[in-house]
C-alpha cells in the first residue's frame, strides 16, 4: 500500500511539474489571430520588436477571410484558448463584448495612460466601443481601414483614351468625384480594346457567403443617403433602410454591376478583384484601402496604379473596413497579452507600423504633416477615415449581415424583384431578429 | 494428444481458481440474451451518443431560442414558434422547392443515363470491363475536388466547358455564365451531379441486369418475343427494384446535398440555388439562430424519412410481384 502510495505521489509529481513546464513556456508566448492578407505579413515584422523587447515568442494565427469571421467566431464560441490577442471585425463588438468574449480595457487604459484621444475618433468609435459612442472600450484601434478605389493610372493619363472619352462625353477622363462620373467611366472602359485586350469597366464586391456584396453596395448606398435608423438607437429603420436614396444607390450599384462589370462577375470579392485588377482586365478596382500598399509596390502594376477614394453623390460616405486588437477574455497569458497591447499602443510603435504598410490611426501618424504625402494613398485614407459609415455591430450581427447580403445578391446578381422591395424586405428581415433581441 | 488436454485441463483449472467464485458464478449464469445484449451494447452505445442523443437534444432546442453563440444568455422556451415560424417563411418554401427540382432533374438523368449506360455495359462487347472502369472514375473522386474542377471549367472566360459549347453552338464563350446565370446555375449543379453519380446508379441497374437469368430471355425468344417485347416485359421489371433501389440512395443522398452546392455556386446567384441544406447550414452556423435551425433541421429529417417510407414499402410491393 505504502508503495502505491509512493508511485501515486511520484505521478503526480511528474504530472504537476509536466503542467507547470507547460504554463510557464504558454507564459512566454502568445498567440494572435487574425485574417490572412498583407497588413498581417506587415504585423508579424512589426512584433518583431515586442519580442526582442520582452522575450515573449509571437505566434500567429492567421485566417483567409472568407472562413476568416466562421473560424474566429467558432473559435470564441467554444471557449477555445487558440487567440490571446485578437483583431476582430468592428462588427464583432457588441457580440463579444457582451458575451464576454473581450476584456474591457477601460482600467488597464487608465493604468497605463493610454488614452483612446490620442487615436482618430472615428476609428474609436467604430474599433473600441461597445455600446456605439460610449467611452467603454474593448479594443486599440489597430488597423485602420475603408473601402476605396484603385484605377489605371496609365489608360487614364492616355491621350487618345482621354481624347476618345472627350469627345464621347464631355468629360476630362479623371478619377470619379460621384458615383455618375464612375459609372460613365466604367461604360467607357467596359469591352474596350486597351493595348491589343479587351477590358471592362470595374471590379466591384459581389461575394454572397460572407459579406461581399454588403460591403460593396453599401459604397454606393451611403452616398446616396441610406442610413440604418432614422434616430440613432431607436431601431426605427423605416424610412431609412428603404429611404429614396437608399432605393437610388441600390440602383446604382446593381446598374454599375450589370453595365460594366468582367464576364462570370457573380461571386467576387477582394480576392478576384486583385486578380482582375492586376491581369489588366478592369480599368478600376473597389478594394480596401488595406491593399494599398501591396499594389503600391506591386511590379507589374504598381506604378501604373492610382487611388481615389469612394466617390461621394448626396453626401461623401465610405464603407469603414480595419479593425481593433483585443485581448481575448480565456487567455492563459493575460499579463503578456496586456503588454503587447500597451507596446502597441506607443506612438513610435504605431509611426513604424504605418511605415511597415499597417493603417495605424495614432494622431501621432495622421496629424504627421508630412502624412498625406508618406504614400500615394495616404491623403485619400484621411479623407476617407473621416467620412466612414458601418454596418450594425449589434450581437445579432451575423443574422442581420446574412439578410442583407441575401436581399442585395437576390435583387442585383439574380435580378430579383425591384430594389424598394429588397430593402422592404430588409427590414422586414430585420425587425424579427430586433424583436428576438428584445429591442423592438 | 494426451499432454495438450492435460495441459488445456490444468490452464481451465488455473483460470477457474484466479476467476472469482462469485464472477464465475455470474458469467455461468448468463443467458443468450443477456450475452448478445453484452456484445451489442458497445456498438448501442456510441449510437445513443453519436445519433440519438443529439436528435433528442436537436427536438428539446428547436422549441428554445438557444443561440451557440450566446452561451450567457437566457434559453427561454417558445413552444412551436420556431415550426410556425418556419413552414409559414416564403424562403424556406422555395428552398424546399429548389431542392425538390434538383432532386427530381438530377435522379431523373442520373436514372435515365444509369441504366443506358448499364444496359450497353451489359452486351459485353469488347473492351467494356474497361469502359466500366472509365465510367466509374467520377464517382471515385472527392465531392471537394469535383466541385473546384467544374468551377473551372464553367469559368466564362477561361473554362474548357464554355468553350465547348462555342465549338458547337457558335455561342461567344463569355457571353454565357453557368455558375452566374438565374437560368443556367440550377442546370450547372444538375450536370456535375450527373457527371459525378451516373456511374453509381449504372453500377447498381448493372446488378440488377446481371441478376436476370438468362433462361428468361431464352424461353421470350423461343416465344418469339422481340428485342422490344424483352426490354419492356423482362429487362425492365426484373431491373425495376434496382432501379428503384438506386433512385432511393440518390434521392436521399440529393436530398441532402450541400458540399458540391456550397463550392460551385454557394446558393448564388442570390437565392437561385439555396437548397434546404444551405439555407439551414446558414441559419444555424453563419446567424447562428440555433433553436430555429434545430427545427429546421427537424423539419428535413421528418420529411426525409417519412418519404423514404413511402417509398420503401412502395419498393417491397414491386419486388414482391
Amino acid at each position: 500500500m505504502q508503495c502505491l502510495n509512493k508511485i501515486a505521489l511520484g505521478v503526480s509529481a511528474a504530472a504537476l511539474m509536466a503542467a507547470a513546464s507547460m504554463t510557464s513556456a504558454k507564459a512566454n508566448e502568445l498567440t494572435l489571430c487574425w485574417a490572412a492578407w498583407d497588413p498581417a505579413n506587415a504585423l508579424v515584422e512589426l512584433s518583431k520588436d515586442f519580442e526582442t523587447k520582452t522575450g515573449t515568442k509571437m505566434n500567429f494565427e492567421f485566417v483567409p477571410w472568407p472562413n476568416f469571421a466562421d473560424r474566429i467566431l467558432n473559435e470564441l464560441n467554444a471557449g477555445g484558448k487558440l487567440c490571446d490577442l485578437l483583431i476582430g471585425d468592428s462588427q464583432w463588438l457588441g457580440g463579444s463584448a457582451e458575451n464576454g468574449y473581450y476584456v474591457k480595457l477601460n482600467d488597464f487604459f487608465d493604468k497605463e495612460g493610454i488614452s483612446m484621444d490620442d487615436f482618430a475618433a472615428a476609428a474609436v468609435n467604430a474599433y473600441s466601443t461597445w455600446p456605439k459612442g460610449t467611452p467603454n472600450y474593448w479594443a486599440l484601434p489597430a488597423m485602420g481601414d475603408a473601402n476605396g478605389w484603385f484605377y489605371r493610372k496609365d489608360w487614364f493619363e492616355d491621350p487618345a483614351i482621354m481624347a476618345d472619352y472627350k469627345t464621347k462625353t464631355g468629360a476630362d477622363l479623371a478619377p470619379p468625384k460621384t458615383w455618375d462620373e464612375l459609372k460613365q467611366i466604367a461604360e467607357f472602359f467596359q469591352g474596350r480594346e486597351v493595348n491589343g485586350q479587351t477590358v471592362y469597366g470595374a471590379a466591384i464586391f459581389t461575394e454572397r457567403a460572407s459579406e461581399g456584396i454588403t460591403m460593396g453596395a453599401t459604397s454606393a448606398m451611403y452616398p446616396y443617403g441610406f442610413k440604418y435608423e432614422m434616430t440613432p438607437g431607436a431601431y426605427d429603420m423605416e424610412g431609412a433602410v428603404n429611404s429614396e436614396g437608399a432605393v437610388a444607390g441600390l440602383e446604382m450599384y446593381k446598374a454599375l454591376y450589370k453595365c460594366c462589370t468582367p464576364p462570370g462577375y457573380t461571386d467576387s470579392y477582394m480576392g478576384e478583384g486583385l486578380d482582375a485588377f492586376k491581369s489588366g482586365q478592369v480599368a478600376m478596382m473597389m478594394n480596401w484601402f488595406a491593399f494599398m500598399p501591396g499594389m503600391a509596390k506591386d511590379e507589374k502594376v504598381g506604378s501604373v496604379t492610382g487611388f481615389f477614394v469612394n466617390p461621394g453623390q448626396t453626401i461623401a460616405a465610405s464603407t469603414l473596413g480595419g479593425q481593433g486588437i483585443s485581448v481575448v477574455a480565456n487567455t492563459d497569458n493575460m499579463d503578456g497579452a496586456l503588454a503587447y497591447i500597451k507596446w502597441f499602443a506607443d506612438p513610435e510603435i504605431q509611426k513604424k507600423w504605418w511605415a511597415l504598410g499597417g493603417y495605424a490611426v495614432h494622431n501621432a501618424v495622421l496629424n504627421d504633416p508630412a502624412f498625406p504625402s508618406s504614400q500615394p494613398f495616404a491623403g485619400d485614407f484621411l479623407v476617407a477615415m473621416n467620412q466612414v459609415q458601418d454596418f450594425w455591430q449589434e450581437p445579432s450581427y451575423a443574422s442581420l449581415l446574412q439578410a442583407m447580403q441575401k436581399r442585395l445578391h437576390d435583387y442585383v446578381v439574380a435580378d430579383q424583384g425591384t430594389a424598394k422591395e429588397a430593402l422592404d424586405n430588409l427590414i422586414a428581415d430585420w425587425t424579427v431578429i430586433f424583436e428576438d433581441d428584445g429591442k423592438l | 494428444m494426451n499432454n495438450d488436454t492435460g495441459m488445456i485441463d490444468r490452464a481451465a483449472t488455473m483460470a477457474a481458481k484466479a476467476t472469482p467464485p462469485r464472477l464465475v458464478r455470474r458469467v455461468r449464469g448468463l443467458s443468450d440474451k443477456a450475452i448478445a445484449w453484452l456484445f451489442i451494447a458497445p456498438t448501442m452505445l456510441l449510437l445513443l451518443v453519436i445519433n440519438i442523443f443529439p436528435l433528442i437534444w436537436t427536438i428539446q432546442l428547436s422549441f428554445t431560442n438557444y443561440r451557440a453563440n450566446r452561451p450567457n444568455a437566457e434559453v427561454v422556451n417558445v413552444g412551436l414558434r420556431n415550426y410556425e415560424r418556419l413552414l409559414t417563411d416564403p424562403d424556406v418554401w422555395i428552398a424546399m422547392q429548389t431542392t425538390a427540382q434538383f432532386v427530381f432533374w438530377s435522379i431523373l438523368l442520373q436514372t435515365v443515363i444509369g441504366f443506358t449506360l448499364a444496359y450497353l455495359i451489359d452486351r459485353k462487347f469488347r473492351g467494356h470491363a474497361f469502359w466500366t472502369t472509365v465510367i466509374l472514375i467520377p464517382m471515385m473522386l472527392s465531392p471537394a475536388v469535383v466541385g473546384n474542377f467544374w468551377r473551372f471549367l464553367y469559368q466564362p472566360q477561361i473554362g474548357l466547358f464554355n468553350y465547348i459549347v462555342s465549338f458547337f453552338t457558335g455561342i461567344e464563350p463569355s457571353s454565357f455564365e453557368m455558375l452566374g446565370s438565374v437560368s443556367l446555375a440550377p442546370w450547372s449543379i444538375v450536370i456535375v451531379d450527373t457527371w459525378m453519380w451516373t456511374p453509381y446508379v449504372m453500377l447498381i441497374c448493372l446488378a440488377g441486369l446481371r441478376s436476370i437469368p438468362d433462361y428468361i430471355y431464352e424461353a421470350a425468344e423461343v416465344d418469339r418475343a422481340s428485342p422490344w417485347r424483352q426490354f419492356w416485359s423482362i429487362t425492365v421489371p426484373m431491373a425495376l427494384p434496382f432501379i428503384m433501389l438506386a433512385v432511393l440512395f440518390r434521392g436521399i443522398e440529393n436530398f441532402k446535398m450541400f458540399d458540391m452546392v456550397n463550392l460551385l455556386t454557394g446558393g448564388g446567384p442570390g437565392s437561385i440555388t439555396e437548397v434546404a441544406s444551405i439555407t439551414l447550414k446558414r441559419q444555424a452556423f453563419e446567424a447562428w439562430r440555433t433553436g430555429p435551425s434545430s427545427a429546421f433541421a427537424i423539419i428535413l429529417f421528418v420529411a426525409v424519412f417519412g418519404l423514404a417510407n413511402i417509398y420503401v414499402k412502395a419498393l417491397n410491393r414491386v419486388k414482391q410481384r
